[in-house]
C-alpha cells in the first residue's frame, strides 16, 4: 500500500527513502476498519459505571451534601465526595510530563469542599451497577448552597475591593518584558497606532468525551486506561490519593482528539478513588455536556498594542498589555500566559519594547491548554496590528511585514538568538500567490484577502528540562519494535515512529511495530503536547535506532571484512554499498549479532535544550528550544446585507524544517485551518455569570463540512530545526495565523477592522453601520 | 397495573440483524440502537453526543443512514443494521476503506467509522456525487482534526472506483 513512487513529494529528501514521503500512517487502517480501540470501548468484568456531579453555581458556600438517599438506590456501590478523600492538597494541576525541572506545583481540588469556585466544579462521585444507576444515584443527592458574590471578569477581579478568589490578589500570573529605550523608540516615531484585540473562549470539542477504566489488579497496582495526551499523570494519582508511584499504572489509548484538553489530568483520578473504593473495575465515558466543564477552554485574552512607527513602516517602540482570565484554579493559566508574552510581537524584531500580561482569577470556568497555548491569541493582535499600521502608512501589508521580520541571529522578545531558519517571507508571498485572483464584488458581497505570520515555539518551555526516552530493537526474524509511551492523540505519533526507525534501519515502516503509551512497560517519553512529540520522541527513537543500526553494522562489517561506512541498509537487507549483490539479509544479520553476543536493541534518552528562567524584571532569557515560522492567508466572501462571512479559500505555508510524513503535516495544515476559521468566525463559548449557555454541539458550532473552503497545504523545508533530520514542531505552529489571517480578509474586504472574536454576522453588520455614520 | 404488566409493557424481545448475524435482545423502550449495539460488542460504533449534534454513532438501518444515538432498539426490530466492520475488513475492504487509508482521511479517527457509513449511504444514492453533495451528505458528521479535505477526497476516489467496478462487472 505504501507505494514509494511520486518524485514530486518531498524532493527536498533525495536521500531518504522513506521520511518527508506521503506513506500511509501505521495507524490508519485499525481506525478505518473499526478496530482500533479507545478508553470507551473497554470493558472488564464486574466493570461498574461512573457518573460525577458537577456544581450548578459559579461561587457558593457548599453547607451541606447529603448522598444517603444515593447510597440507599439499588446497584449503587460508593458515592463519594470531599468528606471520603484522602487528605492530600488537591490534584496536581501543573505542567505534567517527563520534566526535571521546577514547576509552580499547583493544585485544585480533586472534590470540592465547603465552596464550589465555578459552574462545573465537581462535588460528587457515583459508581453504580450501570450508567442509568448512576445518573439516578446523582439526582438522589441533596446539596444545600449558599451563594457568594462572584467575579465573572478578569478587570473586576483585579480591581481593588474584588473579592478574593485566588491568592492574595486574584493574580495568577503576570510577567514584564523591558527592552531597549521604550521613550527613545516612541520619541522616534512618525505615528503611534493603538489598538485593543478581545478574544473568546473556544472549547476543543474533540470527538471522543473524556473515557477512562480504572481497576486494582492482583499485584495491588491500581490501573488506568484513558484518552489522554499524558501517561506521566499516573506519578499526580498516586501523590493525589498518598500511593507510591510504582502502585499507579496507566495507559493510554488511542485518543479521540486532544488538542490540549486531555493535557491536564481530568477524570483519571475520579476513577482511580472509585476503584480503590470499590475494588471493582470503574469506567467513566463523560457526557458531551458534562465534557464541556471537565477539561478547560482556550483562555479569552483583552490585548492592546500601542505601536511607535516610523513613515517607511519600522516599528520603533512597542507597549503591549495582556490580560487573560484563568478562571476559578490556576491550571496551566501561567505557562499560557508566557506563551502569550514571548509570543505577542510575532515574527517581527522589536527592539524598544514593554509587555506587561496578567493573568487573572474569576469564577468562570478555569481555562487551560488549547493548540496555540496563548500564542495564537496574542498572534492575532500582533498580526492585526500590522495591517492597522499598514493602513495609516498607506503601505502593502506585507512590506511592513518585511521591515520587520525577525531574522536568523536576531534576539527575540526575551532576548533568545533564534538559530533556525526564519521563512516567514517565502511562506507568506507564497501562500497569497496561492490565493490567485480575487473574484469580482458583486452587489451584495465583497471579497477579501488576508494574510498573517507567526512565530510559535516548539518543545517544553526549558526550565521544565524536558527528555524523552525511546527503545528500539529488532527481534530474530528481523521484525522491528519501538517502545515509546508517547500517547497516540490523533496525528500520527506512533507512526512517525515507525517511520523515523524504517528508515535508520531499512525495514518497510509498516512492518514496525510501536508499542506506545504504557507508563509501566515503555519508556517515558512526555507528553503528546506542546508540538514536543514528534521533536522529542522522533529524536529518542532516531538515537536509539541509529545505536542499533551500528552494532547490526559492526557485525556485518566484520562478516564481509568491510568497513560499517561501506554498509548501508534497505528492503530489510544490508549491502555493501559499492557491491549490492553482497548482501545479508537482516534476520541473518541478527544471528550474527546474537552469536557474538552484542545487543540488538538500544534504549537511548533525548534531552532538550535547557535554561535558568528568565529574569523577572526584564523577562530576558532562554525560554523555549526553537520556533516554528510560516504563514496562513485566506480569501473571504462577505455578505454587507447579512454580515455573513464566507471563507472561500484558506492557504497554510509553512516551513516545517522537514516533514517526516507529508500526508501527516498537510493533514495537521488542513484541519487547522477549519479550527482556526470556527474561532475566527463562530465557535464561542458564552458564560453568563459564570454559567456556560452553549455546552452542548448544537449550542456550540463547530464548522461542518458544508463550511469547509478550498483548503491548501504548501510544506517548505529548511532542515533547520531540532527535531529528527531536522524537522521543527508543527501541531500547534500550523493553527497560530489561521484565525488572524481571516479577521485581516474580512477588515480588507469591508474596509473595518473587526476587533473583537468571533467575526459573527452581527459584528459585521454593526461595524459597517458604524463605518457608514462615521462618513 | 401491576408491576408485572408494568414490565411487560417497558421490555420487548427484539430480533436485529447486525452487520448480517442475527441478534435476539430483550430491551427497555428508551435504550437507544447506540447502547445496543456497544452492548453487543459493537464497539466501532461510537458515542459522541448521544443527540445527534456529531454522528459518531452514524450506521445503516435498512441501508439508511441514521444516528444510532436517536433511534431506539424497538425500532430496529426486524431490520438491517451495517457498521463500519460489516462494510469490509482488511482482507474485503470496502472502496471507501482503501480510499480513505491511501488518502489519509483518519486523523484521530474517532470520527472516521460514521463518517464512512454516512459516506456509503451518500455513494448508494448519488453514485456520482458532486463536491457540494459530498459536503451535505457529510454535514451530519463533525470531524475536528482534518478540516475535511482528505474525507472529500477519499470519497470522490472511492465513488470512481465503485463506478469502474460497475462497469467491469
Amino acid at each position: 500500500m505504501n507505494r514509494i513512487e511520486s518524485p514530486a513529494a518531498g524532493t527536498a529528501n533525495l536521500q531518504l527513502r522513506q521520511v518527508g514521503k506521503p506513506l500511509v500512517r501505521t495507524d490508519s487502517p485499525t481506525k478505518v476498519y473499526g478496530t482500533a480501540v479507545y478508553a470507551g470501548d473497554l470493558t472488564m468484568p464486574g466493570m461498574l459505571c461512573a457518573a460525577v456531579l458537577h456544581s450548578d453555581r459559579a461561587s457558593a458556600l457548599l453547607r451541606h451534601v447529603d448522598t444517603s438517599r444515593a447510597e440507599a438506590l439499588a446497584g449503587v456501590h460508593c458515592v463519594l465526595t470531599a468528606a471520603d478523600l484522602p487528605p492530600s492538597q488537591g490534584v496536581m494541576t501543573d505542567m505534567p510530563g517527563q520534566t526535571g525541572g521546577l514547576t509552580k506545583n499547583t493544585k485544585q481540588p480533586i472534590l470540592a469542599k465547603d465552596r464550589v469556585r465555578f459552574c462545573g466544579e465537581p462535588i460528587a462521585l457515583v459508581a453504580a451497577e450501570n450508567a442509568a444507576i448512576a445518573e439516578q444515584a446523582l439526582r438522589l443527592i441533596d446539596i444545600e448552597y449558599e451563594d457568594l458574590d462572584g467575579i465573572y471578569d478578569p478587570f473586576d477581579a483585579l480591581a481593588p475591593g474584588a473579592p478574593i478568589i485566588f491568592g492574595d490578589d486574584n493574580v495568577v500570573a503576570s510577567y514584564k518584558v523591558r527592552k531597549g529605550d521604550i521613550e527613545k523608540g516612541f520619541a522616534e516615531a512618525d505615528f503611534i497606532v493603538e489598538n485593543t484585540f478581545t478574544t473568546q473562549y473556544q472549547e476543543q470539542a474533540f470527538l471522543e468525551p473524556e473515557a477512562a477504566l480504572a481497576w486494582v489488579d492482583e499485584h495491588e497496582v491500581l490501573n488506568i486506561r484513558s484518552s489522554t495526551q499524558v501517561v506521566e499523570h499516573y506519578r499526580a494519582v498516586a501523590d493525589a490519593i498518598g500511593l507510591p508511584h510504582n502502585r499507579v499504572r496507566l495507559r493510554a489509548e488511542f485518543v479521540g482528539g486532544g488538542f490540549g484538553g486531555k493535557e491536564v489530568m481530568t477524570i483519571e483520578v475520579w476513577l482511580a478513588l472509585l476503584a480503590l473504593a470499590s475494588r471493582r473495575p470503574v469506567q467513566l465515558v463523560q457526557p458531551r455536556e458534562r465534557s464541556f466543564l471537565s477539561h478547560g477552554p482556550r483562555h479569552p485574552f483583552t490585548m492592546t498594542h500601542r505601536t511607535g512607527v516610523s513613515g517607511d513602516g519600522k516599528i520603533t517602540a512597542l507597549q503591549i498589555k495582556l490580560t487573560s482570565d484563568a478562571g476559578a484554579y490556576a491550571k496551566l493559566s501561567p505557562y499560557i500566559l508566557l506563551y502569550a508574552t514571548v509570543g505577542a510581537t510575532g515574527p517581527y524584531r522589536v527592539d524598544n519594547l514593554h509587555i506587561d500580561s496578567v493573568s487573572a482569577a474569576t469564577n468562570n470556568l478555569p481555562a487551560c491548554a488549547f493548540r496555540g497555548f496563548g500564542t495564537m491569541q496574542a498572534n492575532l493582535a500582533c498580526e492585526g496590528q500590522m495591517e492597522e499600521i499598514a493602513k495609516l502608512l498607506g503601505m502593502d501589508s506585507m512590506e511592513v511585514r518585511r521591515r520587520n521580520f525577525i531574522h536568523t541571529g536576531d534576539a527575540n522578545v526575551t532576548g533568545q538568538i533564534i538559530r533556525s531558519a526564519v521563512w516567514s517571507d517565502q511562506c507568506a508571498t507564497q501562500a497569497l500567490a496561492t490565493l490567485g485572483e480575487r473574484p469580482t464584488d458583486t452587489q451584495t458581497t465583497r471579497i477579501g484577502h488576508g494574510v498573517a505570520c507567526y512565530q510559535q515555539s516548539y518543545g517544553r518551555i526549558r526550565w521544565m528540562k524536558d527528555s524523552s526516552e525511546a527503545w528500539v530493537g529488532v527481534e530474530m526474524d528481523g521484525t522491528v519494535i519501538v517502545r515509546s509511551a508517547v500517547t497516540d492523540i490523533g496525528a500520527g505519533q506512533s507512526s512517525a515512529l515507525a517511520q523515523i526507525t524504517g528508515e535508520i534501519l531499512g525495514v518497510p515502516m509498516d512492518q514496525v511495530v510501536v508499542y506506545f503509551g504504557d507508563g509501566a512497560v515503555t519508556p517515558l517519553a512526555g507528553t503528546s503536547t506542546a508540538s514536543r512529540a514528534l521533536y522529542m520522541s522522533g529524536n529518542a527513537t532516531k538515537m536509539a535506532a541509529s545505536q542499533v543500526r551500528k552494532n547490526l553494522l559492526s557485525c556485518v562489517a566484520g562478516y564481509f571484512g568491510v568497513k560499517i561506512e561501506q554498509l548501508d541498509m534497505c528492503d530489510s537487507q544490508v549491502f555493501i554499498i559499492d557491491d549490492p549483490q553482497r548482501s545479508i539479509a537482516l534476520k541473518d544479520c541478527v544471528k550474527l549479532c546474537a552469536a557474538e553476543g552484542v545487543h540488538r536493541h538500544n534504549l537511548a534518552i533525548f534531552r532538550a535544550p535547557t535554561s535558568e528562567g528568565i529574569d523577572p524584571e526584564t523577562g530576558q532569557g532562554e525560554v523555549f528550544p526553537d520556533f516554528t515560522y510560516g504563514a496562513h492567508a485566506a480569501q473571504v466572501a462577505v455578505d454587507i446585507e447579512t454580515g455573513e462571512v464566507k471563507v472561500l479559500k484558506s492557504i497554510g505555508a509553512h516551513d516545517v524544517g522537514q516533514a517526516i510524513n507529508l500526508r501527516a503535516v498537510e493533514g495537521q495544515v488542513e484541519g487547522s485551518a477549519l479550527m482556526g476559521q470556527g474561532f475566527a468566525l463562530c465557535e464561542e463559548l458564552i458564560l453568563k455569570q459564570g454559567r456556560l449557555q452553549t455546552g452542548s454541539l448544537s449550542e456550540y458550532l463547530i464548522p461542518t463540512s458544508e463550511d469547509v473552503p478550498e483548503i491548501k497545504a504548501i510544506v517548505l523545508e529548511s532542515r533547520s530545526g531540532l527535531g529528527p533530520f531536522g524537522a521543527k514542531g508543527i501541531g500547534e505552529p500550523v493553527y497560530a495565523p489561521v484565525a488572524a489571517s481571516i479577521a485581516n480578509a474580512v477588515a480588507d474586504a469591508i474596509g473595518v477592522h473587526i476587533f473583537e472574536l468571533p467575526i459573527t454576522p452581527e459584528k459585521v453588520i454593526k461595524a459597517l453601520r458604524e463605518k457608514e455614520s462615521t462618513k | 397495573m401491576t408491576d408485572k404488566e408494568t414490565q411487560m409493557i417497558t421490555e420487548k424481545r427484539v430480533d436485529i440483524q447486525v452487520n448480517g448475524q442475527a441478534c435476539e435482545i430483550t430491551v427497555p423502550a428508551w435504550r437507544t440502537l447506540l447502547e445496543v449495539l456497544r452492548e453487543l460488542g459493537h464497539k466501532e460504533v461510537k458515542c459522541g453526543c448521544e443527540k445527534g449534534d456529531c454522528g459518531a454513532c452514524a450506521v445503516l438501518l435498512d441501508g439508511k443512514v441514521v444516528d444510532s444515538c436517536l433511534t431506539l432498539a424497538w425500532n430496529a426490530a426486524g431490520r438491517s443494521v451495517t457498521t463500519v466492520q460489516g462494510l469490509g475488513g482488511p482482507d474485503n475492504a470496502h472502496p471507501l476503506q482503501t480510499a480513505f487509508i491511501e488518502h489519509g482521511s483518519a486523523q484521530c479517527g474517532y470520527c472516521t467509522p460514521g463518517m464512512i457509513m454516512a459516506a456509503k449511504a451518500l455513494l448508494d444514492d448519488i453514485p456520482e456525487p458532486s463536491l457540494k453533495d459530498i459536503k451535505r451528505g457529510l454535514s451530519g458528521n463533525l470531524c475536528r482534526c482534518t478540516g475535511y479535505t482528505r474525507i472529500f477526497s477519499a470519497i470522490q476516489a472511492a465513488a470512481e472506483t465503485l463506478r469502474q467496478q460497475e462497469t467491469t462487472s
